[in-house]
């Protein structure tokens, strides 16, 4: 039993990474219908720019007020030069266009800042701790608590601010904001930049665990059955779907993986997911059809 | 209020087509101060691309728009917005998923005058404004005897009460011009009776310019000031009710073609 407890848990907390990943798509895709394939190399970008500057000796609060910055200005630009000029294009031209932007700032990074493998330490020690005579990963732990706090500072923007109001405004009905005098162009800047600051936060505890290279922005491949599972549209979707990835890779791979000789967690999130497209198309707290991508 | 001598909004020789097909073909008219003025025709006369024309969502192929004495060839929807010309959309445009208040709180964006910054960290500015809001908020929604339904969200609701919110968020901000797509379909006749009212008291108490498409010619001719007929895009009849009422041309485009509307 206790083997099975710890196994749930380490799965869940694990989880609680991949929702990060996918809460940077969920805002994009709410507020602009845009599914934002370039999210991974805006998290790379992001935690490279960081890694980068504390190399060059920039203290770490500095480089990431740094950091913020240059994802802001990002932002601003992504939407001033891409968004804003294929306004009312079809979702899959945004897609591309999206897909063209991930290999420009993938590329930008990694010509600047290299292609070389760089560690990141937050300073975090990876031992694990014990509750009861359940191990549980101490990382994974401040993982799940930054996830937490994200959330809660995301529903808070998003319900309590009058920009949350415009926010929503704007995913709902974009036609009816704009006649009520809400600027789209600046929402879209807005909501771009904290998927950016979002993608920051997820590539910094990503960079931690595997190292700060190009491969981090494979992670978004991650997320994808995370949003299958809860639904593009939906900030709790990507929470519950990343728990339920988390801990169905972490079961699977105990449980069902000894039979299969092992090797189950890079597949099967996303054997899960299409049972899921099966079952519930939407998501479990989707609104959409996914098609729309 | 007046704030130019002239009438408060004109239509000079717009003509909008899609792919070859002309949608409005050189109509002129104007809309005077604080009169309600109805546009009526058969579906597909352009009665709602001369809307969109009016708030911005559609570009005309030439002509222009004189709104309080400024000439645009284009309008910009968030510049027609921040100039004061509301609009309610056909079918309803809500945010059905946000509640009754946050509607309406959210149409009073083109008056937000804090910046951002002062927003996200919540600054005594920012804090004083959406009190303002709030309070003006409550002040519509009691005006449309919508208080009871304040944090209900808006999808929920049944589809006369939905009306009724999207025209307080599209006053709330008090507009200088009210731009109304058939406030009264779907309705059932104590709804519509009901709307009608609402609108007229807006016209009345809030010396509110209305221009709207409605399809009910009986409440049409009570409530509006003056009619303007479109058929296929041109203007047939423009005038006070009376003369719309006895008009062979207009019994002939418009009435006479009523029943295939039912149909469709």
């Amino acid at each position: 039993m206790n083997m099975f407890l710890e196994t749930l848990l380490g799965g869940l907390l694990a989880g609680t990474m991949y929702s990060l990943v996918a809460i940077g798509f969920v805002l994009i895709y709410k507020a602009s219908g845009v599914f934002n394939y370039a999210q991974g190399s805006l998290l790379l970008f992001a935690a490279l720019t960081f890694v980068a500057l504390t190399d060059q000796g920039v203290p770490a609060l500095g480089a990431i007020v740094i950091t913020i910055a240059l994802l802001v200005l990002t932002a601003i630009a992504i939407e001033k030069l891409l968004l804003r000029p294929l306004t009312n294009r079809s979702p899959m031209t945004l897609f591309m266009a999206t897909l063209g932007l991930s290999y420009l700032v993938e590329g930008v990074a990694q010509g600047i800042m290299g292609s070389q493998v760089r560690a990141l330490d937050l300073g975090i020690e990876d031992l694990p701790i014990f509750v009861g005579d359940i191990m549980i990963s101490q990382f994974d732990l401040i993982a799940a608590g930054v996830a937490l706090a994200i959330v809660v500072v995301l529903s808070l923007l998003f319900n309590r601010t009058r920009i949350g109001i415009q926010l929503r405004g704007v995913a709902d009905d974009t036609r009816a904001a704009l006649s009520l005098g809400i600027d789209i162009n600046r929402i879209w800047q807005i909501v771009w930049a904290v998927a950016g600051l979002v993608g920051l936060v997820a590539g910094l505890l990503w960079g931690a665990r595997q190292g700060v290279q190009f491969s981090l922005s494979l992670v978004v491949l991650k997320a994808l059955p995370v949003l299958i599972i809860g639904g593009f549209t939906s900030i709790p979707g990507a929470i519950v779907g990343g728990l339920i990835v988390g801990a169905g890779e972490s079961l699977a791979e105990t449980y069902i993986g000894p039979y299969l000789g092992g090797g189950i967690t890079p597949w099967f999130a996303y054997a899960l997911a299409l049972v899921f497209l099966f079952i519930r198309p939407a998501g479990l707290f989707g609104e959409r059809q996914i098609e729309r991508v | 209020m007046n704030t130019s001598a002239g009438p408060a909004l004109e239509v000079r020789n717009v003509s909008l087509s899609f792919k070859g097909v002309k949608a409005i073909s050189d109509l002129s008219f104007q809309v005077e101060h604080h009169e309600i003025c109805a546009l009526i025709g058969p579906n597909g006369a352009g009665k709602s691309s001369l809307l969109n024309i009016l708030n911005g969502v559609y570009v005309p192929d030439s002509g222009e728009i004189v709104f309080e004495g400024e000439h645009f060839r284009r309008m910009q929807p968030l510049e027609a917005a921040r100039r004061g010309i509301g609009r309610g959309f056909q079918n309803n445009a809500l945010f059905s998923g946000m509640s009754v208040l946050d509607n309406v709180i959210a149409g009073l964006s083109r008056h937000s005058r804090v910046t951002l910054v002062e927003e996200a960290f919540r600054l005594p500015r920012a804090l004083g404004q959406e009190r303002a809001f709030r309070q003006r908020a409550h002040d519509v929604l009691q005006l449309f005897d919508l208080e009871k339904h304040a944090e209900t969200i808006v999808g929920t609701l049944p589809y006369g009460v939905q009306k009724k919110v999207e025209i307080a968020r599209a006053i709330v901000a008090k507009p200088r011009l009210l731009l109304l797509d058939e406030p009264l379909a779907g309705m059932n006749s104590a709804e519509k009776q009901e709307v009608a009212a609402v609108i007229a008291r807006l016209n009345k108490e809030l010396d509110l310019t209305i221009v709207l498409i409605e399809h009910d010619i009986g409440i049409v001719l009570k409530l509006a000031h003056h009619v303007v007929v479109l058929d296929y895009g041109r203007k047939l009849v423009d005038g006070p009710p009376e003369t719309i009422r006895d008009n062979p041309d207009v019994i002939a485009a418009y009435l006479g073609s009523e029943h295939a509307e039912v149909a469709a």
